[in-house]
């Protein structure tokens, strides 16, 4: 499984990396594997406020309905319209194409995985 | 309790299998990708292990009779070598279990049954026949595994396997015949909605059967295929599962399986006084196709509307997904009549939100005929 070392994680499997004054949002190469290929994105409203842990919007592949949440705390300031064509891009490039969100915030003091604890708690999974 | 692994438990796990606990038993759900697994039955061909199923036999002089009591189909025009899709019924004419009704002799029929009722089944259909002279019912499915080979491609892969003309073998017959060089049940039938065959072998012969159809199978594009994929294909086409569209709540008739059911040709069976009534009066629901018109995908238990911002829930979404044939997101719901037109507008509340939907003819998916 891929988990590439420059990125926070939640343990709900999103990832989060810092661009500037913004958090870009994601599911894990893990979780887009677990789930299968996704057919349906579902992305909360540009403007909306989320604590770190609340729900952000919904992923589906043909067999499951998986919910994802917002590792930080902030506002939503963009969605990837690119998903709602394209929801495919979650598999195929989990960590770049496949963007979920980007949040006006910060990974600091938020309570986030780095790369080795993620990786020990997916294979404490099964991975 | 432990799930039980049936006899291709190893050959799963190898195959890269993602493995599930379903109906007690742990299954792979897919292989590599349920989307891939699902085209090559609808193009080419799967493989499946469905030794979950279970085998009841009802044997003795009086088989055929108690089939007629507990079934609604008629099973008086069944030739030794058939099969006959039916229901069993309770007597408020609403589903013990749907099964497949094979005729192995005159005083000999196999009820293939789904994994999560063979125990209920069994159970009720020995009570019936406790006291009934000349019938026994035993539950075998322990003695048997079950491969389906579907797809358009499954004759061609099958027939070097097995000692019997593929070709004489018509939909819904079987015969016994080796294949491997064991005994095996061979059935022209399936719950894919294309041809194939499902095949009932002893467990011991399972994985060498297996893996030679994989063998065989794989130049011509045969991938194994898990129970996702079994899902959405038969749902494609139109097909009931127990515990979504039909259970001990639904009749044969709401559920629009009228042609399994047989009121005037085969006298007295259980339930049979409520499903004259349904016919003679008509059902107040029944079940339906539909298409999401908003995006969003229906699915299994969510509450249908037929107002978008008022009412009370109408029903239940009875399975829903994504539809990798067709590319829509489509789902089965129970309407009243007087709703359940094909155009007739619905609402599927999917997290609170009532999304669009439009009635569409079943099933939604038909294999070209040739």
């Amino acid at each position: 499984m891929n988990v590439p070392g420059d990125l926070k994680y939640g343990r709900t499997h999103e990832w989060a990396r810092e661009e500037g004054d913004l958090v870009v949002v994601g599911i894990t190469h893990y979780a887009q594997d677990q789930l299968g290929e996704v057919v349906y994105v579902e992305l909360p409203e540009v403007g909306n406020g989320a604590a770190a842990g609340d729900e952000l919007g919904t992923l589906e592949s043909v067999k499951a309905v998986s919910e994802f949440n917002s590792p930080v705390g902030g506002e939503v300031v963009e969605v990837n319209e690119r998903l709602e064509e394209e929801p495919n891009l979650v598999n195929e490039d989990p960590y770049g194409d496949g963007w979920l969100v980007k949040i006006s915030g910060t990974v600091e003091g938020e309570d986030l995985l780095d790369a080795a604890e993620y990786t020990a708690m997916i294979e404490a999974e099964g991975a | 309790m432990a799930p039980s692994r049936t006899a291709l438990y190893d050959e799963h796990v190898a195959a890269g299998g993602r493995m599930v606990e379903f109906a007690g038993y742990e299954l792979p759900v897919q292989y590599s990708s349920l989307g891939e697994e699902h085209t090559a039955v609808r193009t080419r061909a799967g493989l499946f292990d469905v030794s979950h199923m279970g085998e009841i036999f009802v044997r003795g002089p009086g088989a055929f009779d108690f089939i007629q009591l507990v079934s609604c189909n008629d099973h008086s025009k069944m030739t030794v070598g058939r099969a006959q899709y039916t229901g069993i019924m309770y007597p408020e004419a609403t589903f013990v279990d749907d099964t497949l009704v094979h005729k192995i002799a005159d005083d000999e029929y196999l009820l293939v049954v789904n994994a999560a009722n063979r125990a209920k089944d069994a159970a009720y259909l020995s009570a019936l026949a406790d006291g009934r002279e000349g019938v026994e019912v035993v539950d075998e499915s322990d003695g048997w595994a079950q491969l389906a080979l579907q797809g358009p491609r499954a004759a061609d892969i099958l027939q070097p396997l097995v000692d019997t003309d593929l070709t004489q073998l018509k939909y819904y017959r079987f015969v016994f015949a080796p294949a491997c060089g064991r005994r095996a049940l061979i059935a022209r039938t399936g719950y894919t909605g294309e041809d194939g065959f499902e095949l009932y072998c002893a467990p011991d012969a399972a994985p060498e059967l297996w893996r030679a159809i994989l063998a065989a199978g794989r130049p011509g594009g045969l991938l194994p295929a898990g129970l996702g994929a079994r899902d959405t294909l038969r749902f494609e086409a139109g097909m009931s599962l127990y515990g979504h569209e039909i259970d001990h709540t639904t009749t044969p008739l709401e559920a629009g399986l009228g042609w399994i059911v047989k009121l005037d040709s085969k006298g007295d069976f259980i339930g049979r006084d409520i499903l004259v009534g349904q016919r003679d009066e008509g059902v107040e629901r029944r079940l339906v196709g539909f298409e999401m018109v908003d995006r969003g995908i229906a699915r299994h238990g969510y509450p249908v509307f037929l107002q978008a911002d008022a009412g009370e829930p109408v029903g239940h979404v009875t399975s829903g997904t994504q539809s990798p044939t067709l590319g829509k997101a489509l789902g089965m719901a129970y309407l009243p009549v007087a709703s359940a037109e094909p155009g007739a507008e619905l609402f599927v509340d999917i997290r609170n939100r009532r999304a669009a939907a439009r009635v569409v003819p079943l099933p939604f998916y038909s294999r070209p005929r040739t």
